[in-house]
């Protein structure tokens, strides 16, 4: 009996929800997306009143983390059927921060607001694909040269030297993203970031040393001799100062080592390309060396300035 | 060993026969990332030197107690202890130029100069040579920083130290992150060009 009733309640506030539907705030906007550098697109379930829809006034936007500041449109134009608007800014969005959208008075809803942001595994990989090639550690950043140039003659002392490197950053950037959170910050010891983060390079390579050396003593001879340049290397240090910069999560900082180390690779394999290029060159007796190795890797630096524009989602 | 070299002279190995960026080619990072002025390159060489004087010292001050097997560790967080000092004191003092350098004041933590100075000198030598020591090879490090900062500066916006000195912009090209690779190549190239010369002109006469 009971049950029953309970059953029935249950049975009638879900038809309720569902009939309620179209007239409900929440509904009224049925999808959102962000469209051009200044532009929210949102799409209505039913049909609106373009003329309202076209004025400026009906519609508040801000970014989730400050409410206090409105971002002011340009203008809103509807599309022909009036069952969307594309909203654009008078400035560029930032498209990694959550945006609120409030509709006022529009098709006889009072309210109704949406959260508009990108998919978070697009932002994921967008952190991937910026550390790997837009900010390419290498030649954007300007990091770790001086490993950069002295192990990349041949190619394959070039792909170990890459493969360990990002192995380590990986296993660094994670440890030190766990010290940082529950550790310094806590106990307000963020002043002491630049000792605990050495400390917990140095500490993860003498780990990767000695779990390799048992683990997988092939792998170990072949990669054993770059763990001592490992140690270092602004490369390595750089992915946890940056994490603590950015306040990133974990996931976030995953990709951002991946990311990080994998630019590494690609630097060091392009590199020894060219390296073992120009040993069959004639190159002037005044260039040998250093001065045309870095002369080529101005060029690579300029080449990947062309990722610069590059915006995945 | 070094015992028997002055003071002087000691600077002078550091400025000159040993220089960390064109010589030993050490510490290239900042030097292509943030030479684009002679004050970057200025700023950044004021703090390599205090790093690198007061490590130095710390290092050969307690150089007899250090066990040899743990000595890499004991160097690092030696240096990463006054990066951090310096650190702060520049963050306090000259927010500015603070900004400016960015992630670089971090990372003089992992320079290689330092490290190797205090590997191959601090350790074994008494504190006043390597105090001197010390001071010679950030020098060093500081002259040739702003000489690339000169360099990419007068050439890139036709300014020394922010005042307009040419009254027209040669190559803004020179101005752009990644003409550092080339300036830091040009230059090598440039010195080793003159150091062939001499050896060329000494081959002739004897």
């Amino acid at each position: 009996m009971n049950l029953a009733r309970i059953h029935l309640i249950l049975i009638v506030a879900l038809l309720c929800a569902v009939f309620a539907g179209p007239a409900h705030a929440a509904d009224l906007i049925s999808k959102q997306s962000f469209g051009e550098k200044n532009e929210i697109i949102l799409k209505f379930s039913v049909e609106v009143d373009k003329i309202k829809a076209a004025k400026i006034s009906t519609y508040t936007v801000f970014e989730e983390q400050d409410p206090d500041i409105r971002l002011e449109l340009a203008s809103a134009t509807p599309n022909y059927k009036g069952t969307g608007v594309s909203l654009r800014f008078k400035e560029p969005l930032n498209t990694a921060h959550t945006h609120v959208v409030t509709v006022k008075n529009l098709a006889g809803v009072d309210k109704a607001s949406t959260k508009v942001s990108k998919s978070y595994l697009g932002y994921l990989f967008s952190i991937f694909i910026s550390a790997l090639l837009i900010n390419n550690f290498v030649f954007t950043k300007y990091l770790g040269l001086c490993v950069f140039f002295g192990t990349s003659k041949r190619k394959s002392t070039a792909k170990g030297m890459g493969v360990v490197f990002t192995m380590v950053m990986v296993v660094s950037a994670s440890m030190s993203w766990f010290f940082y959170n529950f550790i310094l910050i806590p106990y307000n010891l963020n002043f002491l970031q630049i000792v605990v983060f050495i400390g917990l390079v140095s500490l993860t390579v003498q780990a990767v040393d000695t779990i390799l050396r048992k683990v997988n003593p092939i792998l170990f001879n072949s990669f054993g001799v770059y763990l001592v340049l490992v140690i270092a290397n602004c490369v390595i240090i750089a992915v946890p100062l940056m994490l603590a910069n950015n306040n990133y999560n974990y996931f976030e900082t995953f990709m951002l080592a991946l990311g990080a180390g994998g630019g590494f690779l690609l630097a060091l394999y392009l590199m020894s390309s060219v390296s073992e290029r120009m040993q069959l060159a004639n190159i002037p007796p005044t260039f040998k060396g250093l001065p045309i190795a870095f002369i080529v890797a101005g060029q690579f630096a300029m080449a990947f300035l062309g990722f610069s524009g590059l915006q995945i989602f | 060993m070094a015992n028997d070299k002055s003071s002087m002279q000691l600077v002078a190995n550091g400025i000159l026969k040993e220089n960390p960026i064109f010589r030993l080619a050490l510490s290239m990072c900042p030097a292509v990332g943030i030479s684009t002025t002679v004050m970057n390159g200025f700023m950044l060489g004021i703090a390599v030197l205090f790093v690198q004087v007061f490590s130095s010292l710390t290092i050969s001050m307690v150089k007899n107690l250090i066990h040899p097997r743990i000595r890499i560790p004991t160097y690092t967080l030696t240096i990463a202890t006054w990066v951090t000092v310096i650190d702060m004191v520049l963050a306090a003092y000259l927010p500015e130029a603070y900004a400016k350098m960015g992630i670089f004041v971090k990372l003089i933590v992992a320079f290689a100069i330092i490290t190797m100075r205090l590997e191959m000198f601090a350790c074994k030598e008494p504190v006043g040579a390597s105090f001197w020591d010390g001071l010679g090879m950030g020098l060093g490090f500081m002259i040739g920083m702003m000489t690339i900062g000169l360099v990419r500066e007068l050439l890139g916006s036709g300014a020394i130290l922010g005042y307009d000195v040419l009254g027209f912009k040669p190559l803004l090209f020179f101005i752009l992150p990644s003409a550092g690779f080339f300036v830091v190549g040009l230059m090598m190239a440039f010195f080793n060009s003159i150091e062939i010369y001499y050896k060329r002109k000494k081959g002739f006469k004897s």
